[in-house]
């Protein structure tokens, strides 16, 4: 099943884009049967911010992420394999079964970790900058959070350090103006600007559409660039919009939390669909390919969720290991 | 009871009402956490209350629980009680340092000025892969803190009955609703109904053991009990239902009442509250013991996510009965129901994911 990935890097976005949608929409699809018991957030519709931040990252540099991984996780070359025995509860998953869903970790690649506590591996994705930075490596540390994780004190402290140290840390923030069902409005000043308040910790801060994957790739390969030059710690806002529920395999808009035309609109400017269009005239870039990546990685996914299905249950007279190392 | 009229409620239905009167007694109290107008109303204890008293009472605030919990204090001093809530106690750890040395020691430390009358709902997590963090029940830390209240109500009458009295205590109260009680039913009275915090009930009064419980095991020890009863055994069961202050006269009388102390915690072993009373007991009533008192609790390390390792993870009505066996010297032992659900979850009603 080793297919051969597209050299080019547009195209390779995309792929990577609908790879993931796939993936999570096949989780959604198999979720109702009971096999992936633990709780799961997915990443359906905020594809673009992990692909493209990927994109820009070296395998070397770590990355730490929050309870909607899956995306994070896969973009930065989390092993499929394992992050599905991972939701099924096996040995065979990248924690072991140990953590789920919310707690991803493939250190082959730099992921370092997911965790389930909104804003509780922000600080950890800082200390990897300042051991990064004792160390006197080149790496960047890559902090991904949500919109409601700036509302926690610890991200006001971890930025502050990451500043007054000149860490190199990025720090990716998906903007999708929810935090379950409570919307920015309620939580958050109206007309506040996130990367306007990170800016006035002395972050380098910008704001982008987070549903334009190559505009995301642009932005982080520039920011990684300055980190890498010495700069500041960049703080990179992303807007973008979940489709699906807040926690779990179904859509959820019949509950009416998200106005309407906020959702048409969104799933409008789905970010697979947008990167195919721009691509339209892209030399290699055909319908054609696109079905031919469809049931590539469908199979990729078939043999994924096989191999999760018929892996083996942790021992449970191993269930106290781990507590210490 | 007197004349109070009752009605048939699940926990959760019950806290929503203690709610709902509470509001309607005190002009001022307000009822905050992330969610809590949302379309789920926090599992649904508070359908219809945003509605009723209005956005500047129920209101829905930021990802901010170490913030939230400091200003509840500041609300409390300026006269104004509050309920906050959690949909998972492992949140509210962000808060510890509000909660141990401001909510804690307030009144302590400026001689008894003020008071913060305050009640912090947390709800503890179990099963469908909750996992490390989202399955925690800390109540033996909270316990730990002069200055605290901490309740874990096992039924709907007393969930309603222990938050009216939580919400017009003087002192904070940490409420822990287990989120596999929440749809529990008994008959709850209508109105102010309190049931004063620092009260165990007795649930049975069998002669042979002495089992104390709280929260979601206090139904596995009926159950064990059940399965005991078949063989001749009595469980005298207590629910502590509020954990600080502890109800030790009645927790007293039921170790002398058998002469054996079983001890259950849905938490975790070392310095649990199962090991006070075991402490208490030894202390207390050594002579008066006829086995050495025993402890049920969960394994000495963190709760895993896999269905298959969380099997058998909590103490369960079959492990009370076996464990009541071996305190008496009986040789009989308990397999699970062959038919039971799925072990991670209550009962049908559980969807999951959370
Ligand atoms: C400290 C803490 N508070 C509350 C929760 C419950 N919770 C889980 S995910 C989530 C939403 C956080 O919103 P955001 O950071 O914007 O991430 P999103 O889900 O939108 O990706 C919340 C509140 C939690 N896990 N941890
Ligand atoms: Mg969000």
């Amino acid at each position: 099943m080793n297919t051969q990935l597209p050299n080019d890097p547009s195209l390779r976005l995309v792929r990577e884009m609908l790879r993931i949608r796939m993936v999570e929409e096949a989780i959604a699809r198999e979720y109702p049967k009971g096999e992936m018991r633990c709780p799961t957030h997915l990443s359906v519709g905020q594809e673009a911010v992990a692909v493209g931040t990927a994109a820009a990252l070296e395998r070397t540099d770590p990355a730490v992420s929050t309870h909607r991984a899956h995306a994070h996780y896969l973009a930065k070359g989390g092993d499929l394999k394992r992050l599905l025995a991972e939701l099924f509860g096996k040995e065979a998953g990248c924690a072991r079964g140990r953590g789920g869903s919310m707690h991803l970790i493939d250190l082959d690649v730099g992921f370092e970790g997911s965790t389930a506590i909104v804003g509780s591996t922000l600080p950890v994705g800082v200390g990897l900058a300042l051991g990064i930075r004792v160390r006197a490596e080149a790496a960047v540390a890559c902090i991904f959070l949500g919109d409601g994780a700036m509302e926690e004190g610890v991200f006001y402290e971890s930025a502050n350090f990451a500043v007054v140290r000149k860490l190199p840390a990025l720090f990716i923030c998906e903007n999708n103006s929810y935090s379950v069902y409570s919307p920015l409005t309620k939580r958050q000043p109206h007309g506040r600007q996130i990367h306007d308040v990170v800016r006035a910790l002395g972050l380098t801060t910008a704001a982008h559409d987070g549903n334009d994957v190559f505009g995301v790739a642009a932005a982080v390969k520039t920011a990684v660039q300055a980190i890498r030059d010495g700069g500041s710690p960049v703080f990179l806002e992303f807007s973008t919009y979940r489709h699906l529920e807040h926690c779990g395999p179904y859509p959820d808009d019949n509950l009416g939390y998200r106005p309407e035309k906020d959702v048409a609109a969104w799933k409008a400017r789905d970010p697979i669909v947008q990167a195919q269009e721009r691509l339209r005239d892209h030399p290699g870039f055909s319908g054609e390919v696109i079905e031919r990546w469809r049931s590539e990685i469908a199979a990729e996914i078939d043999g994924a969720f096989a191999f999760a299905r018929t892996a083996p249950w942790p021992d449970p007279s191993t269930r106290a290991e781990y507590v210490y190392a | 009871m007197r004349d109070v009229p009752t009605t048939q409620m699940k926990v959760i239905e019950a806290i929503r009402n203690g709610l709902d009167v509470a509001m309607d007694l005190d002009p001022h109290l307000i009822c905050y956490g992330l969610g809590i107008d949302d379309p789920k109303r926090i599992f649904g204890s508070t359908v219809g209350l945003a509605e009723k008293f209005g956005n500047g009472r129920v209101f829905d605030v930021p990802t901010s629980e170490a913030a939230m919990t400091g200003i509840a204090v500041g609300a409390a001093l300026r006269g104004v009680r509050s309920v906050t809530v959690h949909q998972r106690l492992d949140f509210f750890f962000l808060a510890m340092d509000q909660l141990i040395n401001n909510v804690a020691k307030w009144h302590f430390m400026f001689g008894g000025q003020r008071s913060v009358p305050i009640v912090i709902r947390l709800i503890l997590g179990r099963g469908w892969g909750q996992g490390p963090t989202h399955s925690q029940s800390v109540h033996s830390w909270f316990a730990h803190i002069p200055g605290l209240k901490v309740v874990m109500p096992t039924n709907a009458a007393d969930a309603k009955g222990l938050l009216l009295s939580a919400i017009f205590d003087p002192n904070p109260v940490l409420f822990l609703e287990h989120r596999w009680l929440h749809e529990a039913v008994s008959d709850v009275p209508s109105g102010d109904y309190r049931v004063p915090l620092g009260q165990a009930r007795i649930v049975s009064e069998g002669g042979d053991v002495t089992i104390v419980a709280m929260s979601f095991l206090v139904p596995e020890a009926i159950r064990a009990a059940g399965l005991l009863a078949r063989h001749g055994v009595g469980c005298n069961i207590i629910d502590l239902r509020t954990i600080r202050p502890l109800d030790w006269d009645t927790v007293s009388a039921g170790i002398l009442k058998t002469g054996r102390l079983l001890a259950l915690d849905s938490g975790l072993p070392i310095c649990s509250v199962a090991s006070e009373i075991v402490a208490f007991a030894s202390e207390r009533h050594f002579q008066s013991l006829k086995s050495a008192p025993r402890r049920l609790t969960m394994p000495d390390h963190p709760e895993p996510t896999s269905f298959g390792l969380t099997r058998g993870l909590h103490p369960s009505a079959e492990s009370i009965a076996d464990t009541v066996c071996e305190m008496l010297g009986l040789p009989h032992r308990f397999a699970p129901d062959p038919n039971a659900g799925p072990h991670d979850v209550p009962g049908a009603w559980f969807k999951g994911p959370f």
